[in-house]
C-alpha cells in the first residue's frame, strides 16, 4: 500500500489522524503501565544490595531515556521544519518540549528519591545527573524562548535553531560533566553484553519504557492537536469542529 | 588613514560595486564593531569593573583563608568570565538591530555570516581578551602560584572566543523579545558548561601538579568547531530576527 505521507503534513489532514494516534498510543501506554508497574512493583525480587528502593529505575530509567529522545526527537522536527519550512513540523517540535521538559525533570526527581536511600544524598554533583538538568535548562530555554516571541511563525524558527545547537550540544556536555564527575552507577543494560540483572527486572524495565514512549508519543499528539486548533482557529475547518461540538 | 577616507572605505564595505570577499567582510564589521567599542571607552571599562568586582566578592562571602581560596579561585575567575562575558552580550548585536546596521549587512553583497564573524572577534577582543590578561591579576590574590596563574590566562584566551561564539546565537535569537537579558541568560549558561568545566579544569589539574594539555586541547578542538559553525548559525538566527 502506497501512503501519500506529505497528505499529513497539512494540519487539516493531520489533525483527526492525531487524534486517532493519540488514543491508541494512550491506551497502551495504560496497558503497558499497568503491566510494568506489577512486574515492577509486585513479581520482580527483592534486590540483594539495594533491598526495594531499587525498585524507582522501572520510573527512572525510562523518564532519563525519554528526556534525551524527546530532545533528539524535538530537533530532528526542528532540521525539518527549517529546511522545508514545514509549519507542521514546527508544531511537532513545540509540542515535544513540554513532555520532555517533564520526563528529564521525573528522572532528576525521581533519582533524588533513589539516591537519598542508596547513596546516602538527594543530590550529588555526578555526571549524568548534571547533564540531565543541564538538558531541563535547555528545555526551558526552548519553552522560554517561544514564550518570548509573538509571531508564532518567528518562534518557530527560533526555536528550531536554538533546538538544533542545543542537540549539538547534548552529547558535548554529556561527555565533558562525565569526565568531570563520575559517581553514577555505570549502564546496566548494554546491547553487547550479557544483561547484570534478573530477566524479571529487566522484562519490567522494558515494558515500562515501552509505556513512556507510547505516553510520550500520546501527550505530544495531543499537545500537538490543540497548538493545531490554536493556530489555525481562524480557519474554516477550525471553526467548523467548533460548530459541531466534537472532534473527528 | 583619515576619517573620511575610512568612512566612505565604511561604506564602500557594506554596499560597494563590487562584492566584498569573505576576508573584506571581516575586517570591515571587525572595524567598526572595534571603533563603536573604542567610542564609548567608559561602557567597555565597566564591563571590566563587573568582572573585577564580582572576583572580589567571594571571599567576602566565602572565607579569606588561602585553602579556600586556591580551591575556589579556577572556578570563581571562570564563572565570573562567564558572567563577564553575558554581560556584555546584548552590545553584540541590539544596537544595530534597532538602527537598521544589521538589516543593510544582511542585504548587503557580502555574507551574512562573515560579518557576524567579524562581529564577534570585534566582541571577544572588547571583552573576552581583557578579562583574559586581567585574571592573572586577580588569581593572584586567590593564592594561586605561577603555573597556575599562566595556565588561568591560557585557558581564558583559548575558551573566551568560544563565550563570545555560543552568546552571539543566543544574542541574535532574543533581538527583539520580550525578556532581553535574563531569556538571554537562560539560554546561553547551559551551552556554556562544557567550556566551563575545561577551562577550569585546566587551572585545577596545574594547581594539582597534573598535566592541563588535555583539557586546553579539549578547549580548542572546541574552539576551532565553534568558529567553523557558530558564523551559519548567528547569521540564520539574524535573519529569523530581521523578518
Amino acid at each position: 500500500m502506497i501512503v501519500n505521507w506529505f497528505r499529513y503534513a497539512s494540519p487539516v489532514s493531520f489533525y483527526p489522524l492525531a487524534g486517532r494516534l493519540a488514543r491508541g498510543f494512550g491506551a497502551l501506554a495504560a496497558v503497558f503501565a499497568a503491566i510494568g508497574l506489577w512486574i515492577g512493583l509486585v513479581a520482580a525480587p527483592t534486590d540483594a544490595t539495594q533491598g526495594d528502593a531499587y525498585r524507582i529505575i522501572f520510573i527512572h530509567v525510562p523518564a532519563a531515556w525519554m528526556a534525551m529522545i524527546v530532545y533528539v526527537a524535538m530537533a530532528l522536527w526542528s532540521a525539518v521544519a527549517l529546511g522545508l519550512n514545514a509549519r507542521l513540523s514546527a508544531m511537532m517540535a513545540q509540542a515535544l518540549a513540554p513532555t520532555g521538559a517533564l520526563m528529564a525533570a521525573l528522572a532528576l526527581w525521581s533519582g533524588a528519591f533513589w539516591g537519598r536511600p542508596t547513596w546516602g544524598t538527594y543530590w550529588a554533583w555526578d555526571a549524568r545527573m548534571t547533564s540531565t538538568l543541564i538538558l531541563l535548562f535547555l528545555y526551558l530555554g526552548v519553552i522560554a524562548l517561544r514564550q518570548a516571541i509573538d509571531d508564532p511563525r518567528r518562534a518557530d524558527r527560533a526555536c528550531a535553531v536554538l533546538a538544533l545547537v542545543g542537540v549539538v550540544n547534548v552529547p558535548i556536555i554529556y561527555f565533558s560533566v562525565q569526565w568531570w564527575n563520575t559517581l553514577h552507577q555505570g549502564s546496566s543494560i548494554s546491547l553487547t553484553a550479557a544483561p547484570k540483572m534478573a530477566m524479571l527486572m529487566l522484562a519490567g524495565l522494558l515494558v515500562m519504557t515501552a509505556a513512556a514512549w507510547c505516553y510520550c508519543i500520546a501527550a505530544s499528539l495531543t499537545r500537538v492537536r490543540a497548538i493545531i486548533v490554536e493556530r489555525e482557529r481562524g480557519s474554516g475547518w477550525v471553526a467548523s469542529l467548533i460548530d459541531i461540538g466534537t472532534s473527528p | 588613514m583619515t576619517s573620511a577616507s575610512r568612512l566612505s572605505a565604511a561604506v564602500a564595505g557594506i554596499s560597494g560595486v563590487e562584492p566584498p570577499s569573505v576576508g573584506g567582510a571581516i575586517v570591515f564589521a571587525l572595524r567598526r564593531d572595534l571603533r563603536v567599542a573604542l567610542r564609548s571607552r567608559a561602557e567597555l571599562g565597566v564591563e571590566l569593573l563587573f568582572y573585577v568586582i564580582v572576583v572580589s566578592l567571594f571571599p567576602l562571602a566565602a572565607s579569606p583563608s588561602r585553602a579556600v581560596l586556591s580551591t575556589l579561585g579556577p572556578g570563581v575567575l571562570w564563572t565570573s568570565a562567564l558572567l563577564a562575558s553575558l554581560l556584555a552580550l546584548p552590545r553584540l548585536f541590539a544596537a544595530d538591530f534597532a538602527d537598521g546596521t544589521l538589516e543593510q549587512m544582511a542585504l548587503a553583497r557580502g555574507p551574512l555570516a562573515a560579518y557576524a564573524s567579524g562581529k564577534m572577534l570585534a566582541h571577544w577582543l572588547t571583552t573576552g581578551l581583557p578579562v583574559a590578561v586581567l585574571a592573572p591579576l586577580l588569581g593572584a590574590q586567590y593564592a594561586l602560584d605561577g603555573v597556575a596563574l599562566a595556565l588561568l590566562a591560557a585557558s581564558l584566551l583559548i575558551g573566551t572566543p568560544i563565550l563570545s561564539l555560543l552568546g552571539a546565537i543566543g544574542a541574535a535569537l532574543t533581538l527583539g523579545t520580550r525578556g532581553g537579558g535574563s531569556l538571554l541568560a537562560l539560554l546561553v549558561l547551559p551551552l556554556y558548561a562544557p567550556v566551563l568545566i575545561f577551562g577550569a579544569g585546566a587551572v585545577d589539574a596545574a594547581r594539582a601538579g597534573l598535566s592541563a594539555a588535555p583539557q586546553l586541547s579539549l578547549l580548542a578542538a572546541g574552539l576551532l568547531l565553534a568558529v567553523v559553525a557558530v558564523p551559519f548559525a548567528v547569521a540564520a538566527a539574524v535573519r529569523i530576527a530581521l523578518d
